[in-house]
C-alpha cells in the first residue's frame, strides 16, 4: 500500500515537473516575442521595408538586407537542393549497405552538428579565396549550401526509407529500371518528407549570421544586389549591426528587423508543416 | 519464353542457406503450386525466376535457372526485359498511389510507349482479362487505393498482364483477401492458365489442390516431393508430405 502511494506520488510529481519544463520554454519565447513586438512593431512601415540603410536611424531601412536574404535563400536553394537530394537518393537507393556506407552515414550526421562558423572558415578558404568569389552573394550561398547539405541529405534518406518496399517491388516487378522506379514511384511518394526537410534547412540558412560574417558579408551595403557576384548583407547581419550601435533608434530598428526575420522563418516553417500534413493525408498504404 | 527448368539451385542470404539443391521443371500453360511451411524457401525460389532477390544485400545463387534454355542470371540478360516476360503478383496488393488507369498503363509507359490508343486498348483488355473491367469501367480515373483489397489484387494482376508476360509468378496472391475475393482470384487463375505459365506460392493447401496441375512441397530449403497435384494429395510418397498435407504440422 505504501509502495503504491509512493509510486503515485512519483507519477504526479513527474507530471508537474514536465508541465513546468514545457512552460519554461514557452514563457521565455512569449516574453521574447512580446518584448520585440512592443519595441519594434511601431517602426515597421512601407518606407522601413523600401529604404536603404542610413546613418540616421529614422531614415534607415532594410531594403538591402531583405533583398540580400531573398537572394541568399534562392541561390542556396538552387545549389543545395539538387546536390542534397541526389546524394540522399544515391546513399539510400544505390549505395550498398556496407561498412563504408555506415561510416559515411555517421559522418553526415556529424557534419549536421558542426558549428556554423567552421563552415564560414571553409567557405572563406574555398569560395572567397581559392575560387575568388570574394565576399559575394555566390560565396555566401555556397557556404550556406554546404552548411545545410547534411540536413537535406538526412531528410531525403529518411523520407525515402519511409516508402514501403512493396511500392519499389511493384515497379521493379513490371520491368522498370532503378531510375524509373525512383522517378515515377519513390520520389513522388516521398516528396512530402523531402520538401519538409528542404524548407526547414532553408529556414535555418536564413537565420545564419556567423558564417557570413567570416566570409566577409558587409554590414553596410548602400545598394541592392543585382547579380550573384555583388556584395551583400542579410537580415541577421543588419540586425547584428544595428544592435551594436549606441543610439536608441537603431535598437528599435533592430527589433523591427527581427520581427520581419521571424515572420519569414515562421512562414517557411508553416509551409513545411502544411506540406507534411497534406502528404500524410494523401498517401496512406 | 514459357518453359522453366531449375537445376541444382542453391540460394543464400549471407551465411543463411535457404535453398538446397533444388531441381524442378515447369511446363508451359500449366499451374504449379509451391507449398510448405513458413521459412521453407518457396518464396525465395519463386522470386528467383524474375530475379527479385537481386536487390537483397548478401543474396547469392548457385546452380542453373533456365527459361526456354537461357540462363536468366547470365550477365547479358537484361533484367528489365526478363521481368516483362516473367510478371509477378505479390502477397499484399500493392497498387501504385495513382489512378486505376495509370496503374495498368505504367508498364507500357516505362517501355516508352506513348501512343494513347495503344495504351487505352491495352488497359481495357488487361482489365477485362483480370475480370475487373465491369467493376471499374466508369471510374478509371479514381485512385487505385480506393478499391477493395480483392479489387486491388485483381488490378495488380491486370497491371502485370498489360506488359504481356508469358509467365506469371504469384506469391501468396490471396492470403490477404477475404473468401469471396479469393474465389475470384482462383477462378481468374484457371482462365489465365490457358495462355500463361503460372507458378503460385500458397499456404492454403485446399487452394493448391483446387487450382494447380502440379505441386511442389518444400521443407527447410529442400524440394521434398514434386508431382501431379492429384497424385501428391492422394498418394504422397514421403511421410513429411503426408504429414504436411494432412495438417499434422505446418
Amino acid at each position: 500500500m505504501n509502495n503504491l502511494k509512493k509510486n503515485r506520488l512519483i507519477d504526479k510529481s513527474f507530471q508537474y515537473f514536465g508541465i513546468a519544463c514545457t512552460l519554461f520554454g514557452l514563457i521565455m519565447l512569449a516574453v521574447f516575442i512580446s518584448k520585440i513586438l512592443m519595441d519594434g512593431i511601431g517602426r515597421i512601415d512601407w518606407s522601413f521595408i523600401t529604404s536603404l540603410p542610413s546613418r540616421k536611424p529614422e531614415k534607415a531601412g532594410i531594403l538591402t538586407a531583405w533583398t540580400g536574404t531573398a537572394w541568399i535563400l534562392g541561390l542556396t536553394a538552387i545549389i543545395s537542393i539538387p546536390l542534397g537530394v541526389a546524394a540522399g537518393i544515391y546513399l539510400e537507393e544505390y549505395g550498398k549497405k556496407n561498412r563504408l556506407a555506415s561510416i559515411i552515414e555517421i559522418n553526415i550526421a556529424n557534419l549536421a552538428g558542426v558549428p556554423s562558423i567552421i563552415y564560414g572558415l571553409l567557405g572563406l578558404e574555398i569560395f572567397v579565396r581559392t575560387l575568388n568569389f570574394g565576399g559575394s552573394l555566390l560565396a555566401g550561398a555556397f557556404t550556406l549550401a554546404l552548411l545545410i547539405l547534411p540536413i537535406i541529405i538526412v531528410a531525403t534518406r529518411e523520407a525515402l526509407k519511409a516508402v514501403p518496399p512493396s511500392l519499389r517491388e511493384a515497379s521493379f516487378g513490371m520491368g522498370a529500371t532503378k531510375w524509373q522506379t525512383i522517378w515515377y514511384q519513390t520520389l513522388p511518394a516521398s516528396s512530402g518528407g523531402i520538401l519538409t526537410g528542404i524548407i526547414l534547412a532553408l529556414s535555418r540558412a536564413v537565420g545564419e549570421t556567423a558564417p557570413l560574417i567570416v566570409i566577409g558579408a558587409l554590414a553596410y551595403v548602400p545598394f541592392v544586389a543585382k547579380t550573384p557576384l555583388d556584395e551583400f548583407t542579410v537580415l541577421p547581419m543588419q540586425i547584428f549591426n544595428w544592435v551594436s550601435r549606441p543610439q536608441h533608434g537603431f535598437i528599435v530598428n533592430a527589433a523591427a528587423a527581427i520581427i520581419i526575420l521571424l515572420v519569414i522563418t515562421f512562414i517557411l516553417n508553416g509551409i513545411a508543416i502544411y506540406l507534411r500534413n497534406k502528404w500524410q493525408k494523401k498517401v496512406n498504404w | 519464353m514459357k518453359n522453366i527448368q531449375a537445376n541444382n539451385v542453391d540460394a543464400y542470404y549471407g551465411d543463411n542457406h535457404v535453398l538446397k539443391g533444388v531441381t524442378l521443371g515447369v511446363k508451359e500453360n500449366s499451374v504449379t503450386a509451391f507449398i510448405g511451411p513458413s521459412g521453407c524457401g518457396k518464396s525465395t525460389f519463386i522470386r528467383m525466376f524474375n530475379r527479385m532477390n537481386d536487390y537483397i544485400d548478401g543474396f547469392r545463387k548457385e546452380g542453373e535457372i533456365l527459361i526456354d534454355g537461357q540462363e536468366i542470371y547470365d550477365e547479358d540478360v537484361r533484367v528489365e526485359e526478363l521481368r516483362q516476360n516473367v510478371g509477378m503478383v505479390f502477397q499484399k496488393p500493392n497498387p501504385f498511389p495513382k489512378s486505376i488507369f495509370d496503374n495498368v498503363a505504367y508498364g507500357l509507359r516505362i517501355q516508352g510507349i506513348k501512343d494513347k490508343n495503344v495504351i487505352t486498348e491495352t488497359v481495357v483488355k488487361s482489365l477485362e482479362q483480370s475480370a475487373l473491367w465491369n467493376e471499374v469501367k466508369d471510374n478509371l480515373n479514381k485512385s487505385a487505393l480506393s478499391l477493395s483489397g480483392g479489387q486491388q489484387q485483381r488490378l495488380c494482376i491486370a497491371r502485370t498482364l498489360a506488359v504481356e508476360p508469358t509467365i506469371l509468378l504469384m506469391d501468396e496472391p490471396a492470403s490477404a483477401l477475404d473468401p469471396i475475393s479469393t474465389a475470384k482470384i482462383e477462378e481468374l487463375i484457371s482462365t489465365l492458365k490457358e495462355s500463361y505459365t503460372i507458378i503460385i506460392v500458397t499456404h492454403n493447401m485446399q487452394q493448391a489442390a483446387r487450382i494447380s496441375d502440379k505441386t511442389a512441397f518444400f521443407y527447410l530449403g529442400e524440394l521434398i516431393e514434386y508431382d501431379k497435384t492429384t497424385e501428391l494429395y492422394t498418394n504422397p510418397k514421403h511421410e513429411r508430405t503426408e504429414n504436411y498435407i494432412s495438417g499434422k504440422f505446418g
